[in-house]
């Protein structure tokens, strides 16, 4: 028998049935394949270049994400470090977007832009017990009024390493990226976090 | 659980931090004119005070940069955060 390794899985492959028992109070789904760049900058100077790449700002205040949409479709630029950004968009633009930044912040000199697309998965997290859940094992403050619209932090689930957005405070609207090799860990930890939540009426 | 205020992200969970050392150990301007005994003391002897210290930690499960605190060894206190380059700031 020999493995099948031209057909591209998910590492959350096969988990859709099990997400969707959390409904209604809690909706899970995974956005596999997103593609994912780690973009550092070196000469701030660059960054309107990047900008018009892209079709939004880079975000200038720490533990937020701005979101938009350019010529290469819908995006957020999440703020990861102090010359240190992660650039999501819809899946298989990783190689066109890598060279269109590569060439707006000056090439090799100018930073650096890897594509990091296998590194982490995507879960959309959402539904009126979704921030319930997550206080379940995460210690920021999610409330609205703390962590609004545009809030991105990198931290600690249930132990594991993971890149929080906010894509909406009110109603909650989550994205979570995951380590690909701590997906199912994390994948087991909400299902069971969210089994409280499954029968409540909405 | 201890919250450690970090220059970016504001206070976080003593967990997400790793611990560096004592903070403004200079490498040697000239590493090649050093004696063995010279060489032992910047790479194993640090301070050891009873009160505040001055150290190294990384935000490590955050946006994972080096930062320096002031920290009463006493207390556990952190008596101020500043980022690297910045000179330390006065405590009481
Ligand atoms: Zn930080």
């Amino acid at each position: 028998m020999t493995a099948d390794i031209t057909t591209r899985r998910t590492p959350l492959d096969g988990w859709t049935s099990r997400f969707a028992e959390l409904a209604p109070a809690v909706r899970l789904t995974e956005r596999p394949f997103r593609s994912q760049l780690t973009l550092r900058l070196r000469d701030a100077g660059r960054a309107a270049a990047v900008s018009r790449v892209l079709g939004v700002d880079l975000p200038e205040t720490p533990c937020t994400f701005n979101r938009g949409a350019g010529p290469h479709g819908p995006v957020e630029v999440a703020w990861l470090g102090p010359d240190e950004y992660l650039v999501l968009a819809q899946p298989g633009l990783q190689r066109t977007l890598e060279s269109a930044l590569r060439e707006a912040i000056g090439g090799t000199q100018g930073g650096a832009v890897v594509d990091v697309s296998a590194q982490r998965t995507t879960l959309a997290l959402s539904g009126p017990r979704a921030r319930d859940l997550l206080a379940h094992g995460c210690a920021i403050d999610l409330h609205p009024s703390v962590s609004p619209t545009g809030t991105c932090v990198q931290t600690l689930l249930a132990q594991t390493g993971i890149i929080l957005l906010v894509r909406d405070a009110d109603p909650a609207e989550f994205l979570l990226l995951v380590r690909a090799s701590f997906a199912r860990y994390l994948a087991a930890w909400l299902v069971d976090a969210g089994a409280e939540y499954r029968e409540e009426p909405v | 659980m201890q919250l450690i205020p970090c220059p970016w992200c504001g206070p976080r969970e003593e967990v997400e931090f790793h611990y560096g050392g004592q903070a403004h150990v200079d490498y040697p301007a000239e590493p090649a004119a050093l004696s063995d005994e010279e060489w032992a003391k910047f790479v194993f002897f640090r301070d050891n005070p009873r009160g505040p210290f001055a150290e190294r930690w990384s935000h490590a499960a955050g946006c994972r940069r080096w930062f320096n605190a002031v920290r009463d060894t006493r207390s556990y206190e952190l008596l101020a955060v500043y980022r690297p380059g910045q000179e330390r700031p006065v405590t009481t």
